[in-house]
């Protein structure tokens, strides 16, 4: 017990004294989700378009007041002729242009139906598709004004309700995938280089040959780092809750839980990663490419899974991730309990068993 | 086993699927002994010294060291041995003292002996003024010294050096040699590997091994007379060209 405390003593020293580890363990964490939570957003807000009234009358004019008075749009141009239209796309700063046709209000009442069309800037399909989807859905809500005097048309009202996240905030979506990133990048790439920073270094060899047992040596490399992941996982939740106002509807206890399982399992790959690369480099190189990738486009983190090819998906299931990121949403979002967790938690659970597994015979195997 | 030997070595073999790296090496190293191990690069220096400080298994052969078995004892074996790399291995971000107290508590010394021991270290070393300094800012030479003498912390029986005097200059070198017979003196056992041949001279006695087996034995004397040349390194260009 008294030699785990140096040893885990020498390793805060470690992380303490280097600057790059400290701004991977602590800045990089607040810096993330900060970036993820206010700069990378699904909503669109104040988007920038351009109206093309061909008919000026009552009808049109009410139209482009409700979507000027939506806080989704800013009417920024009144385009005069359609040859404008290509120019102004052009110079990027309007996404959308709203043509009203000809005789709008007239035509609407003597045939019951008028043209509006929407041309969207779909250099970025995201945006164009949301705008479009914004603009239909403020012209819906006025043609359902118009039509509560008349009662003659059968009507088909969809009303859709968007359950754990009512408002669509995509921070709800991103604040598990960072978590999962984080612990992650913490555990799996700054193990892997710790221990093979002692290879470099030649002091392993000088570990393996004092009294002190290898698994001695990995608990001691790798304690420290369970303790900073698991303050980072906190600090992580804790920015959420307050600051992007994400509900924790579940336990927290097993939020903490589940927390630590993956840390655990993130750690066993890092000392795995360590057992095969032999500089401090290779480890890094192949815990970027080899988890960082796999996290970031195969977990569900921003790609839905549903819909990627069939082979990605049956792949999908070997990422820890993927696991990690169902229970904190199911957690956090739904509010659900082990009763319907305990399949993804069994699963991290064999993996996490399964990598200590093959991390312990591997380490062993070098030593011969 | 002789109460006065600390090593002792017999037909000790180690192979690497068809490759013999170390053929049937047999020797013995007296209590006090400064026991030099010679050889080219790739004649077996390394794996030899590997297995008798218990991390690598021998294929067959018996040894033991401080009156250990190196099959079955590597646990025992490795709390009576020092050892020092030719990287000098310490803690670049950890001060002088950070390093002692740490190699001091793997090796189980208490907080009272590590104080005391670090006392007595930085006062032999001259090491008063930097011994809260980084030991990444301090000059090759004092490292290798404070890494000797972390290896050596424990009392071990015996201290194994793997080439310990690489890329220092010839007068660090010479005041190392003289903390090895200091060492010596004190009844610690020296096990050295080289290849600077003017520091055979130094040791008691001095083995040559070429392409995995031991070609000759001796005090360097003894081992200049067989070969009637005037220096070791004369020794052993006779038996690396065979």
């Amino acid at each position: 017990m008294k030699r785990f405390i140096g040893f885990a003593k020498k390793e805060f020293y470690h992380i303490f004294r280097d600057k790059r580890s400290l701004f991977i363990l602590f800045g990089m964490p607040i810096v993330q989700i900060l970036l993820f939570g206010f700069a990378i957003t699904n909503e669109i807000n104040n988007v920038d378009i351009a109206v093309l009234d061909h008919s000026k009358d009552a009808t049109t004019l009410e139209i482009i007041n409700k979507i000027s008075a939506s806080k989704y749009f800013s009417i920024k141009q009144i385009v005069e002729g359609e040859a404008d239209i290509e120019s102004i796309f052009k110079k990027g700063k309007i996404k959308a242009i709203l043509s009203f046709e000809n005789e709008f209000n007239k035509k609407l009442i003597k045939e019951n139906k008028a043209t509006i069309q929407i041309i969207t800037d779909a250099t970025d399909p995201n945006t164009a598709n949301t705008i479009s989807n914004y603009v239909n859905a403020i012209l819906q809500n006025y043609q359902k004004e118009l039509n509560i005097d008349t009662k003659n048309t059968y009507q088909i009202i969809p009303q859709t309700r968007m359950a754990y996240n009512p408002e669509l905030k995509s921070v709800f979506m991103f604040v598990p995938g960072v978590m999962t990133i984080i612990l992650m990048l913490v555990s799996a790439m700054m193990t892997s280089i710790s221990i093979t920073r002692e290879k470099e270094l030649g002091t392993m060899e000088i570990l393996l040959v004092s009294p002190i047992k290898p698994f001695q040596v990995i608990i001691g490399k790798v304690v420290p780092y369970i303790f900073l992941s698991v303050i980072n996982a906190i600090v992580i939740i804790v920015l959420s809750i307050f600051i992007f106002k994400m509900p924790v509807q579940g336990s927290l206890l097993l939020l903490a839980f589940e927390s630590v399982l993956f840390i655990i399992s993130a750690l066993a790959l890092g000392i795995l990663i360590s057992t095969i690369s032999a500089t401090q480099q290779t480890a890094m190189m192949i815990s970027l490419m080899g988890l960082m990738l796999p996290v970031i486009l195969l977990s569900g983190f921003i790609f839905p899974i549903s819909s990627m090819p069939f082979a990605l998906q049956v792949i999908s299931n070997i990422v820890p991730a993927k696991w990690f990121i169902i229970i904190v949403k199911g957690i956090m979002l739904k509010g659900v309990g082990l009763q319907y967790l305990w399949k993804e938690t069994s699963i991290l659970l064999g993996m996490t068993v399964f990598f200590i597994g093959i991390s312990v015979k591997k380490y062993k195997i070098r030593l011969e | 086993m002789n109460n006065n030997n600390v090593i002792e070595v017999e037909d000790l073999t180690k192979m690497f699927g068809d490759f013999t790296a170390v053929n049937a090496i047999t020797f013995e190293v007296k209590k006090g002994e400064i026991f030099g191990f010679l050889g080219a690069n790739g004649a077996g220096k390394t794996t030899a010294m590997k297995m008798l400080i218990g991390i690598s298994h021998p294929t067959s052969g018996k040894a033991k060291v401080a009156g250990y078995d190196v099959y079955t004892n590597t646990e025992d074996i490795k709390k009576n041995i020092g050892y020092m790399s030719q990287k000098f291995a310490l803690y670049d971000d950890l001060t002088v003292k950070e390093n002692i107290t740490f190699f001091g508590g793997i090796y189980g010394l208490s907080r009272a002996r590590i104080n005391e021991k670090a006392k007595e270290l930085i006062n032999d070393l001259g090491l008063k003024d930097v011994a809260n300094h980084l030991v990444g800012s301090l000059p090759l030479g004092w490292k290798q010294k404070i890494a000797f003498s972390v290896s050596l912390l424990h009392d071990p029986k015996v201290v194994f050096l793997d080439e310990p005097t690489g890329g220092v200059d010839p007068i660090t070198r010479r005041q190392f040699w003289e903390m090895i017979y200091k060492a010596s003196q004190s009844g610690t056992t020296v096990f050295v590997t080289t290849h600077y041949m003017d520091e055979a001279e130094y040791c008691d006695r001095v083995s040559i091994m070429v392409d995995g087996k031991i070609e000759a034995l001796d005090t360097p004397r003894k081992l200049k007379e067989q070969f009637s040349v005037e220096t070791m390194n004369d020794v052993f260009l006779k038996l690396a060209r065979g």
